[in-house]
């Protein structure tokens, strides 16, 4: 059975000769094509609306409502989009603004005025983010688990404090905020709270050390924690950027109800994740975009919107809803594949 | 009768991945009733070679004849009707599920087509349990509940459930006793004579010779030797033709003096129980120390400890006399410790990044004003770094994907030059490097230790300690055998050395 060794082959292996600047190029391009594209569903529902409800749909009450709708989610969405970018899920956040919107509306908070009412739902987020960054930084559980005991606890909580009653606020500060006399320029505070979180968040992601930490331990924990990167401290901090962003959006919605409710932020959780996802940001973690997430959740917004003027059921709109989501994550695994 | 053609014969496979040629036109042929031995380090090309055989990979080229007749293997499934079956190291059972539940995953016993027979099940499991001498084993119990030789016992049940005519095995002794090893080979030995082939992978020569018929070694995802007899060929040709000694490197010059100043990396007593032995190695600045050893020596696991992505269990370490908090990957990289980790893409690369990011993310305080990080300086410094390694393209906001093993390697280099740091731990530094990048490398390196830095190389290539290392250091099963200036030894005798392990004479 004897048989020779067989010559060892030429050693010139090359590896396979990749052409490097143009996939650079390809790669940038492919980012401009995902927000481009997204743009342009928005454009067309924007077109749809115009036709099908000409005179309602562009007049400036109604776009100037659907961004207001658009900035609770929005600013909730942000803070998901750190987290998801990070490898992580928050499944609390919906039960986090319900919990923060009627701590910060009981008769007894009330009594602090309009700064105990930011500061209760600020810092009712921010609480329950510490637990939720706690429990999975330090106390090694899952974020899937974690912050789905977080929503029930949180969910529990809030009809607890409730008894299940709605929470009218009578500061008159907070009420101004939601009336017309306080727009700038005809632009909502709320939507101005919107945009200066869009634009810290962008800055965060794109421009700091704490967005590139949670861009790269969303792309490689182990190769993040081997570069000297603290991988435990930044998940904590992440929760506690995702319960901020829940308190700042529980203080949003108060003043858009003039009340606080337990069942307020009812699936935010899933309306979040949703935006996030046909933005572009990968649920596995290790990309991330700010810009992708806001154009996501003014999509959803504008569907609502436009579904509602058409007097269409919410059922035709959870199934649109639907359909959006699968579109956009088929396109996305193609660009993932042809990479 | 006309003569039995050949069960398998693999011809010229080739598999790339991006940036890696795994397999580049490695040929097999496989007999029926024989044991054929696949030798080869990590990253050699075994684990993809096996791979297609299992129908879990499709090759790129080359083509594979089994019984005589050319076929495909589109599928783990197609793989197995043909009559292959393969165990994994890594066990694919699902430990939620009984012995039998598991051995007849995927073909269970049915009646009218979908109800399971669970009884029927468990008799041929037992059945087969007992033929592989394990008549002890419950077909009803739980995987999840059996020792790792028992769950291996259960993958080859799972394997002989089918009417298998060729069984591989990837180390299958890694997680046995030295008696469970040799009911293996009692095992082993009854297929083979029932006419089934073995492709049996391992890293421990002594079995080969024990089990084996014949010897094919893979390097650099090549076969470097077909068909070698396994009992006759001398260990030291089959370990040679594993670390490869096809190229010669051009090792860059030692300096004319030796290293002097005071140790910038001190290791005193540090140990892992289990994994090696109290370890003492001090480095000078400028000095190059080799850790040689072969895989599952404990090499990887010293770098990892001394790195502080292990915690000792005994001894410690410091860096210009400072001791480091054990167990602290952070506290080890701020007195100025780096690694380029054995896995590069799972340990050190943040692969969906540009080189950019993968070269600052260890110092990006430094480019960074109250969290706002400075881009250009950022972009200036990676830029700096990346070409004094002459990494290539010479443009850093490439993706790291696309750059080749070696230019990945400079990119992890340039992490750690870019932090200034005092002590360089290299693990396996050229694996998954082409052979023409490896010189450069290695006069980066020598470079680097010109300039003041220490540097521990782990390598399972002997020529590339000792061309590349003042200093070896000697591991065997996690202890250090032999300590001395690699221009004293030879590599015939680091092979002695860590295969027999005699004490230094």
């Amino acid at each position: 059975m004897t048989q020779p060794v067989s010559p060892p082959r030429d050693s010139a292996d090359k590896v396979p000769s990749v052409n490097e600047a143009p996939a650079w190029r390809s790669l940038m391009f492919r980012a401009d094509v995902r927000t481009l594209s997204l743009l342009g569903v928005l454009a067309a529902l924007i077109l749809i609306g115009g036709i099908t409800k000409p005179d309602e749909f562009l007049d400036t009450r109604n776009l100037q409502l659907v961004l207001t709708q658009a900035s609770v989610i929005g600013v909730v969405t942000v803070g998901m989009t750190f987290v998801i970018t990070s490898g992580g899920i928050d499944l609390s956040v919906g039960a986090i603004v319900a919990l923060a919107s009627v701590w910060a509306t009981t008769v007894a908070t009330q009594e602090y005025g309009f700064a105990g009412i930011l500061f209760t739902a600020v810092i009712v987020g921010v609480g329950c983010g510490l637990v939720n960054g706690l429990l999975i930084a330090y106390g090694g559980m899952v974020p899937f688990i974690a912050t789905l005991a977080m929503l029930a606890s949180a969910r529990g909580l809030a009809l607890q404090i409730t008894d299940g009653r709605t929470q009218i606020v009578t500061v008159d500060g907070i009420l101004d905020l939601g009336e017309r006399d306080s727009y700038v320029l005809g632009v909502p505070p709320l939507v101005m709270v919107f945009a200066v979180v869009t634009i810290i968040g962008w800055l965060v992601l794109n421009r700091t050390t704490f967005g590139r930490r949670t861009v790269a331990v969303g792309g490689n924990a182990e190769a993040a924690r081997l570069a000297g990167i603290d991988v435990r401290r930044q998940r904590l901090y992440l929760y506690l950027l995702s319960g901020l962003c829940c308190g700042i959006a529980a203080f949003l919605l108060i003043i858009l109800s003039g009340s606080g409710q337990n069942t307020n932020g009812n699936l935010y959780e899933l309306d979040a994740i949703a935006a996030a996802i046909i933005g572009g940001t990968l649920l596995s973690g290790g990309r991330g975009t700010i810009t992708g997430s806001v154009l996501g959740v003014l999509i959803f917004t504008t569907i609502t919107n436009i579904f509602a003027l058409n007097n269409l059921q919410s059922d035709v709109q959870q199934i649109a809803k639907g359909a959006i989501i699968v579109a956009a994550v088929l396109v996305q695994r193609r660009t993932a594949s042809t990479n | 009768m006309a003569p039995e053609p050949t069960l398998l014969s693999m011809s010229g496979i080739t598999k790339s991945f991006p940036g890696v040629r795994a397999l580049d036109g490695v040929d097999l042929d496989v007999q029926a009733g024989e044991v054929h031995c696949l030798l080869g380090q990590n990253g050699a090309g075994k684990s993809t070679l096996i791979k297609v055989l299992a129908g879990a990979h499709q090759p790129d080229t080359g083509t594979i004849r089994w019984r005589g007749e050319d076929v495909t293997l589109r599928s783990p499934i197609a793989a197995m009707r043909l009559g292959i079956a393969t165990i994994y190291q890594e066990l694919d059972l699902v430990e939620h599920l009984s012995v039998a539940e598991n051995v007849h995953l995927g073909h269970e016993p049915t009646a009218a087509g979908f109800v399971v027979r669970g009884k029927a099940a468990r008799a041929s499991t037992a059945a087969l349990l007992k033929r592989l001498g394990h008549p002890e084993i419950d077909p009803a119990r739980l995987v999840g509940e059996l020792s790792a030789a028992q769950q291996q016992i259960v993958s080859m049940a799972r394997a002989l459930s089918h009417d298998v005519r060729l069984i591989v095995m990837d180390e299958p002794s890694a997680a046995l006793d030295p008696d469970e090893v040799d009911n293996l080979f009692r095992i082993v030995g009854d297929l083979t004579a029932d006419g089934v082939a073995v492709v049996y992978i391992s890293h421990r020569l002594e079995e080969i010779r024990r089990i084996g018929d014949r010897v094919t070694v893979l390097k650099d995802g090549r076969a470097v030797a077909v068909g070698l007899p396994a009992k006759s060929t001398p260990t030291r040709e089959v370990v040679a033709l594993m670390t490869g000694r096809n190229v010669e490197y051009v090792f860059p010059e030692r300096p004319a003096s030796a290293p002097g100043g005071t140790p910038v990396l001190e290791v005193r007593g540090l140990a892992r129980e289990g994994e090696f032995e109290p370890l003492d190695l001090s480095i000078r600045p400028g000095e190059i120390v080799g850790l040689a050893g072969l895989v599952g020596s404990g090499r990887s696991e010293i770098l990892e400890t001394i790195y502080g992505a292990r915690k000792p269990t005994a001894g410690r370490v410091s860096v210009d006399g400072r001791p480091l908090r054990p167990g602290s990957v952070r506290a080890a990289v701020r007195a100025g410790l780096g690694l380029a980790p054995e896995e590069r893409k799972a340990q050190a690369l943040l692969m969906l990044e540009s080189v950019t990011r993968n070269v600052s993310v260890s110092s990006m305080s430094r480019f960074a004003r109250a969290g706002w990080i400075d881009r250009g300086a950022e972009l200036g410094a990676a830029r700096a770094a990346t070409r004094e390694l002459s990494l290539r393209p010479d443009n850093p906001n490439v993706p790291i994907r696309t750059l080749s093993g070696g230019n990945q390697q400079k990119a992890v280099l340039a992490r750690w030059l870019l932090r200034g740091c005092r002590v360089l731990l290299l693990d396996e530094p050229t694996r998954g490097v082409d052979v023409g990048a490896r010189a450069e490398l290695y006069a980066v390196v020598r470079r680097l230790a010109d300039e003041g830095l220490g540097v521990l190389l782990v390598s399972s290539e002997v020529p590339e300690v000792l061309g590349l290392a003042d200093r070896v250091l000697v591991l065997r099963e996690g202890r250090v055998v032999h300590t001395a200036p690699a221009r004293d030894l030879d590599e015939h005798r680091v092979l002695d050395l860590v295969m027999e392990g005699s004490p230094a004479s």
